[in-house]
């Protein structure tokens, strides 16, 4: 098309700048087919482009036949260059598209090796302590006081607790990543939820202050529960583990016109204000950051959300630390007045 | 005075030793069982006064074993699921499991469970007086009372809280008790459940909101201690 265009148009220009010129014009549209299109048009077009500068342009015009052995020359030549010009220019492309796969792949490699060496040292890091610590008393049954005896017991204790929670947030991110898990909407009581929350999290909060007031003006809301319950407790879990001891984490649930909004803050030091787009990563962490976390756990929470529909957000605050505000979209009902015979 | 009698029916080696060793450390007979097949065995040869079911075994789903066993055996059966199975939770406690653990589970936690189901099971006759803590519940004249003062409850109330008072120490799903108290065709209306818990803990918990008596088991039910 682009080439019978050039040709109508050149057609017209003929008497001013010569046949050969021509050939030139034409050459430059068939590189021009080569950038833009693959090997078979290009290939197409030179050969069209030869035929017509044949036809229309060289002498006499509107015949296959040329007169004089330069524009024999000439024309054999011009087809020779097009065929090379389109060849080179697919070359090159595939090229580009070579390092480009490849550079995917180092990308995805160099994604692998942060996942295996952060699993291998999440995981490791728990079931060295364990196998340790039971060597320990294993061999040194007579020597060991009963009080580091009770400090193994419990070293083994909260490595397998670790263990289990990592383990858990592999398996819900794989979940949620294949899309696995379908929230089941059913009707929740949210205030009722937090506190449950909270029970759970009571024994790694003894150093922290936990504030949730209640909200009694809340509705219920039709969302999935067991989705929200994972949100919060990541979160609640990354404030608790990120804060110095003795700070304080404020919850708050309120209702909007479509949904819940929960904010969750502390007096913390907060994200570094230009890594705060990158804590919702997979296997983030924040430099320098204290071990216990495998990276996972703000992403996770972040999965569960949007696949409530729901967002997540993080910002901080002026005073300093962290606040966290996830909203989530949902049906609620105020049935507090229901027929209570 | 007789042991009590266990029987475990799980595949994992490592699991059943861990509940061999406690449960004879604290007195009961154990017997165990690596297959479904020869759990139902054991427990037609043997009956046990309690069984603990893996509900993940790789011959016979735990969930058909249960079905089986609980054609003809009436006594306790307390499943172990692994994390995160809610819906297995559910569904092997409304085909007749007592109770479930998720592994990985605190023994303390097992050991209270078992002592709970195998009490429960043993206090058949009918009581018209249940006292669980500062809750008394008179069956017969329908007054509950709290620290020996009567509160004041509906009927909506009332049926749930003698429901759950009936059934101390057993965690009941959603549908059970909807089904129990409102009746059939209710069994989905979770919305009246969350208000009538949310008003009876107001009226008999100390805070409503750290609840000691009627306590939440997420996705799965509630259970009254």
């Amino acid at each position: 098309m682009l080439v019978s265009f050039t040709a109508v148009l050149n057609y017209f220009m003929v008497d001013y700048i010569g046949h050969r010129a021509v050939a030139l014009i034409l050459m430059l549209t068939v590189s021009l087919t080569a950038i833009l299109f693959d090997i078979f048009p290009v290939l197409i077009a030179a050969l069209l482009s030869a035929l017509i500068w044949n036809f229309f342009f060289i002498p006499p015009v509107f015949t296959f036949h040329i007169e004089t052995p330069e524009d024999v020359l000439m024309f054999l030549m011009y087809f020779v260059i097009a065929l090379i010009n389109a060849v080179l220019t697919f070359k090159i492309r595939e090229f580009e598209q070579n390092s480009r796969e490849e550079e995917e792949k180092g990308k995805s490699i160099q994604l692998y090796k942060t996942l295996l060496s952060s699993l291998s040292h999440e995981l490791k890091t728990p079931i060295s302590t364990i196998i340790g610590a039971i060597d320990t008393i294993k061999e040194n049954e007579l020597k060991l006081t009963d009080l580091n005896k009770n400090a193994l017991y419990t070293e083994i204790e909260v490595a397998g607790l670790r263990l289990n929670r990592q383990v858990e947030n592999l398996l819900n991110l794989n979940r949620l990543e294949a899309k696995i898990l379908q929230p089941k909407l059913d009707w929740i009581d949210v205030n009722e939820l937090i506190f449950d929350v909270l029970r759970q999290n009571k024994e790694n909060s003894t150093n922290h202050f936990v504030v949730f007031d209640t909200n009694e003006q809340l509705p219920l809301f039709k969302t999935d529960g067991i989705f929200i319950e994972h949100i919060l407790q990541n979160i609640i879990h990354n404030a608790i583990q990120h804060t110095p001891d003795d700070s304080t984490i404020n919850i708050n649930v309120t209702a909007e016109n479509s949904g819940f909004t929960a904010t969750i803050s502390d007096n913390g030091d907060g994200f570094p204000i230009d890594k705060i787009d990158l804590v919702f990563n997979k296997f983030y962490r924040v430099n320098n950051s204290q071990t216990g976390g495998t990276g996972l756990g703000l992403s996770i929470a972040k999965g569960f959300t949007e696949a409530l529909g729901g967002n997540i957000k993080l910002e901080n605050i002026d005073t300093g630390g962290a606040y966290f505000r996830i909203y989530i979209p949902s049906e609620s009902s105020y049935i507090n007045s229901l027929k209570n015979e | 005075m007789n042991k009590v009698e266990i029987l475990i029916i799980d595949d994992e080696p490592q699991i059943r030793k861990l509940l061999q060793i406690n449960l004879e450390s604290n007195d009961y007979k154990v017997i165990q069982a690596m297959t479904g097949k020869e759990g139902l065995m054991f427990a037609a040869s043997h009956s046990p006064d309690l069984i603990l079911l893996d509900i993940g075994l790789p011959d016979k789903s735990g969930h058909e074993i249960l079905k089986d066993l609980r054609e003809w055996f009436n006594k306790p059966i307390i499943i172990l699921s692994v994390q995160d199975s809610e819906s297995d939770i559910v569904s092997a406690l409304d085909n007749g499991a007592t109770d479930y653990l998720t592994k990985p589970f605190r023994i303390g936690e097992l050991l209270a469970r078992i002592r709970s189901a195998i009490r429960r099971s043993h206090n058949t006759e009918n009581e018209s007086i249940i006292v669980c803590g500062n809750i008394e519940i008179d069956l017969v004249a329908r007054i509950v009372k709290r620290d020996n003062e009567i509160i004041k409850l509906t009927a909506t109330e009332y049926n749930l809280l003698s429901l759950f008072l009936k059934n101390e120490g057993k965690v009941l799903t959603h549908h059970y008790i909807l089904r129990e108290v409102w009746g059939y065709g209710y069994q989905t209306e979770t919305q009246y459940l969350r208000v009538f818990i949310g008003t009876i803990r107001k009226k008999i918990e100390a805070n409503h909101n750290n609840p000691q008596h009627i306590i939440t088991e997420s996705g799965v039910g509630y259970r009254f201690q």
